[in-house]
């Protein structure tokens, strides 16, 4: 098992994606951040805190629980439902940032999408993540990286936040771990 | 949980998990779109040996919702009317790949029969059976009470909730008096002595026979439709009289705590256990309750049918 | 004429006997018999059982005529032998009902063709079983059937002034009224015991009240006119109490209990599987507790199977479409060793009683319920009670399947059955009568 990230290169890398996403989107007014539950869901909270810290104007954020648009719900048990907290102003028109700790297969981005086309039409949809591992199965790309984490598929990362883990830092384990 | 036939099926965190998920499908209904594609690819088939337009229109919104398909089979005019037994039905279908089978009839028990069969393989889900249960109407209703007297969060401790009527025949009883106990809530039952079944006194409800003494304290009231046909069988004497002790009408309206609701199951017999005055008040849930009922069975399709088969647990999370 | 020397039973008494066979009655007794019909008799090993008079039924239902895709008399008796009956009475409610003396000679000679053990048809008490005009008990009594049993069983007689009539009327040829205790009107369309269980599954309940009420009723009836009556089916403490208050003032009452309602209690009926639907209903446990009591101390007479066999289609539907009954001539004997000889409540001389000499006598069978005794007729059970067995429902002799035991696995095989001196089941299987029908 080794440290991928510790707290401190977290920390760097969501500063260098709130500045990213404001000088690419000109700005704070257009932008809704939408954490997928769980942890992309404190990140989003995070980069909103960041981001009102930098432009001094509040920033919409909300969540999107995508369980309901798996592609893969029939080959794993049930899981319960997280709530979908919509964002004030909603997202007709806007540039949506989903956030998420960990970008592997794509998937959970693609039920993103549709669920996302159930609240409404974005002006744009652009995803921030903190972790990319690679092993894409969709055509599917990120707009900001915290960081790029080459592992082979069996591996397994770990991303641990101090809102619901006690602490800040990404793990790598080799395969076979939980 | 395979099936859901009967509310003591479920567990106090399965009850829960039931209405927290209703409350994220009623979103989805009150969104722009109203569809999901959780269950697309699923067949599920409304076996409705009894007529019910109401229950199974609500299965079938529940279930489109979700885009699975549905397939109405009601009993009129089918070939059970001539004589076609549950077995030979329940085959049929299962040979025509159906993933779950909804069914209501009016023998206690029958849904029980199903599942314990070898007759179909899918997942059974009792939508009224006899007078012996019919869970989810139980849930939509701890649905409902939940989100006026609860604020649509937690279980239902710390509420008094009265049932008032025909308690002996009412599958809507029975379940509610499992699951609103289960949930925490304190249950009246109201009724003559000759609509209460014998050993009612061992349910997880108390028993009273006199509901203007009762009203004051309670935060819902469920007024259970009653039969006129009651009369014939010498369970009580007149319309009239029935009306006089048990029906809802202005004067019990006002006895009511200003928080307290109105609830019906439905269909109402206005004029015998309920006004029209009282089933139109401002207290009165008895439409929403309907709204719900396909929030909560769409929790209940999602809950039974989107996973994989016979595994509905992620470490203890939800299902046990 | 065969001759048969059984070696190795034991008698009801604990006594270990040899047993010598010759013209259909017992010639011989003893450990070591020395008898000049032993030499040339054909020797039997019955290692390890016990040895019964044969079993008599008071209440089967053999379904013919009428009804022969559930049972006829020819499979009903393979059922029975198997079962250790060397008699059994067949019901009345048959189609046509047995209320003539034309049915119940039809049934009589069937009973005599299929050669496997007595059947003695049990006459209608009232026309077509509809409680309203007496049958025609002398012509049936009178008839090559020679009924002594009469009952609308199925049927309660329920009008107070036919029963104090047949009662009256039977007396004369020594005839007993068998009554089926059910207050119709408090029972209409009810499908269990009415208890905490039907409530709690909602279906509708049979009280216990309503099989009471008609007991209590008839108990002094037949104290006021002087007659005998039979109480079928007892399946209430409150019925045991009763019969025995009667029996206490002299009453001629007798009872008898199934041995279903030995075991079994109203929970069964939580599966919702109508296997164990049936009429007189299952009851609670404190019921089956007074009736293994009332079995032990005498105030129940009789064991008696009400063997109702059902085709399947009757049974496998939901509870209230089903038909009510349980089939048990192959299982009873089993039923009343588990129930009451392993719990200590009855010996096993008091089994010979309560399934032999006391049904033959309330039924005037005289070639039955005899005592296993030099000149007796040789009518003789002989059960293994160390030998368990697993009840399946495709291997029984009946036509019907609707065992509630099915997967069970109980005490007690019988191993041989003799039928008037001639063997009718060995080595646990039926030896004669096996053409099918």
């Amino acid at each position: 098992m080794s440290i991928a990230l510790t707290a401190a290169d977290i920390s760097r890398a969501l500063t260098r994606i709130s500045h990213e996403i404001l000088e690419r989107n000109g700005g704070c007014e257009s932008i809704v951040l939408m954490g997928i539950p769980t942890r992309g869901a404190f990140l989003s909270q995070r980069l909103a805190n960041l981001i009102e810290a930098i432009e001094k104007t509040e920033v919409s954020v909300g969540t999107l629980d995508i369980t309901l648009h798996r592609d893969d719900l029939r080959l794993r048990p049930i899981r319960a439902l997280v709530p979908t907290l919509a964002p004030k102003g909603g997202i007709e028109g806007k540039d949506v940032i989903l956030v998420d700790d960990v970008f592997f297969s794509g998937r959970t981005i693609r039920a993103a999408l549709d669920a996302l086309g159930e609240m409404g039409r974005p002006r744009s949809v652009q995803l921030a993540v903190l972790v990319d591992r690679g092993h894409r199965q969709l055509p599917i790309r990120a707009d900001y990286v915290g960081k790029n984490l080459p592992t082979s598929r069996g591996e397994v990362v770990k991303v641990r936040l101090s809102e619901i883990d006690g602490a800040d830092e990404v793990l790598l384990e080799p395969e076979g771990s939980k | 949980m395979k099936h859901l036939l009967s509310a003591s099926d479920l567990s106090y965190t399965e009850a829960l998990t039931i209405l927290d998920t209703a409350a994220q499908m009623a979103r989805v209904s009150d969104g722009p779109i109203k569809k999901l594609p959780t269950l697309r690819g699923r067949t599920i088939v409304n076996l409705f040996f009894e007529d019910s337009t109401r229950t199974r229109i609500s299965f079938e919104a529940a279930a489109k919702r979700l885009s699975a398909d549905v397939i109405n089979f009601s009993a009129k005019g089918s070939s059970v009317s001539k004589g076609e037994s549950l077995k030979d039905t329940a085959q049929t279908l299962q040979a025509m790949g159906a993933d779950a089978v909804i069914i209501r009839h009016s023998a206690s028990g029958a849904p029980q029969r199903l599942a314990d069969s070898e007759w179909t393989s899918g997942v059974v889900i009792n939508a009224g059976d006899g007078t012996h249960e019919h869970p989810t109407q139980a849930l939509l209703d701890a649905f409902t009470i939940r989100k006026h007297l609860k604020v649509g969060v937690g279980d239902l401790s710390g509420l008094t909730i009265a049932i008032v009527g025909d308690i002996l025949h009412s599958r809507v009883a029975r379940s509610n008096v499992i699951l609103l106990s289960l949930l925490g809530a304190q249950v009246i039952l109201v009724a003559p002595p000759t609509l209460l079944p014998l050993g009612v006194e061992n349910w997880p409800a108390q028993i009273s026979y006199d509901l203007d003494a009762i009203l004051p304290h309670i935060d819902a009231v469920m007024m259970l439709r009653v039969q006129q046909e009651r009369m014939n069988d010498f369970f009580f004497p007149t319309a009239r009289e029935y009306s006089h002790y048990f029906g809802l009408n202005s004067d019990r309206l006002a006895l009511l705590k200003k928080s307290a609701i109105i609830m019906h199951p439905g269909p109402m017999n206005r004029g015998l256990e309920i006004t029209a005055a009282c089933a139109d008040s401002a207290r009165s849930v008895i439409v929403e309750q309907v709204a719900n009922g396909v929030s909560v069975r769409m929790a209940v399709l999602y809950l039974l049918l989107a996973g994989a088969p016979n595994e509905n647990v992620e470490s203890g999370e939800i299902l046990s | 004429m065969t001759r048969y020397l059984l070696e190795g039973a034991t008698l009801p008494d604990g006594a270990k006997s040899q047993i010598l066979i010759s013209g259909g009655v017992i010639v011989a007794l003893g450990e070591s018999i020395l008898h000049p019909d032993a030499n040339s008799a054909q020797r039997i090993d019955v290692n390890g059982s016990i040895v019964l008079p044969g079993l008599v039924d008071l209440h089967t239902h053999l379904r013919e005529p009428g009804r022969e895709d559930s049972e006829t008399v020819a499979s009903g008796s393979r059922s029975a032998a198997v079962g250790g009956f060397t008699a059994v009475s067949a019901m009345a409610n048959t189609f046509p009902v047995a209320d003539t003396a034309g049915v119940v000679e039809q049934v009589f000679r069937l009973g005599q063709a299929a050669g496997l053990c007595d059947v003695f048809p049990i006459g209608a008490v009232t026309q077509g079983l509809a409680g309203k005009a007496l049958a025609e008990l002398g012509a049936m009594a009178d008839s090559e059937a020679r009924v002594r049993i009469f009952s609308d069983d199925g049927n309660c007689v329920f009008d107070p002034m036919v029963m104090r009539r047949a009662l009256e009327y039977v007396k004369k040829f020594d005839g007993v009224i068998a009554q089926h205790a059910q207050d119709p009107s408090l029972t209409v369309d009810a499908q269990m015991n009415e208890g905490s269980v039907s409530s709690k599954l909602g279906l509708k309940g049979w009280p216990s009240v309503a099989e009471e009420a008609i007991i209590a009723r008839d108990v002094l009836l037949a104290d006021h006119v002087g007659s005998r009556i039979h109480i079928c089916h007892l399946t209430t403490a409150g019925g045991v109490e009763i019969v025995r208050w009667a029996k206490a003032r002299g009453i001629q009452v007798t009872a008898e209990v199934t041995p279903h309602h030995l075991l079994l209690t109203d929970e069964c009926a939580n599966s919702f599987d109508p296997i164990y639907k049936v009429n007189p209903p299952l009851r609670t446990e404190s019921d089956v507790m007074a009736l293994r009591e009332g079995l032990a101390d005498g105030t129940i007479d009789i064991v008696a199977t009400d063997h109702a066999p059902h085709p399947a289609e009757s049974k496998e539907c939901e509870w209230s479409a089903a038909a009510f009954g349980m089939i048990g001539l192959e299982t009873a004997l089993s039923i009343v060793q588990l129930a009451m000889v392993d719990t200590g409540l009855l010996s096993w001389s008091q089994v010979a009683d309560r399934m032999s000499h006391a049904p033959a006598r309330i039924g005037r069978y005289a070639d039955h319920g005899q005592p296993i005794a030099v000149g007796s007729t040789a009518n003789l059970t002989f059960v293994n009670p160390n030998v368990a067995w697993r009840v399946d429902r495709d291997l029984v002799l009946s036509r019907s399947k609707n065992t509630p035991f099915h997967g069970m696995e109980l005490p007690g095989k019988v191993i041989a059955t003799f039928f008037r001196g001639e063997p009718t089941v060995l080595n646990s299987i039926l030896v004669r009568g096996l053409r099918a029908i």
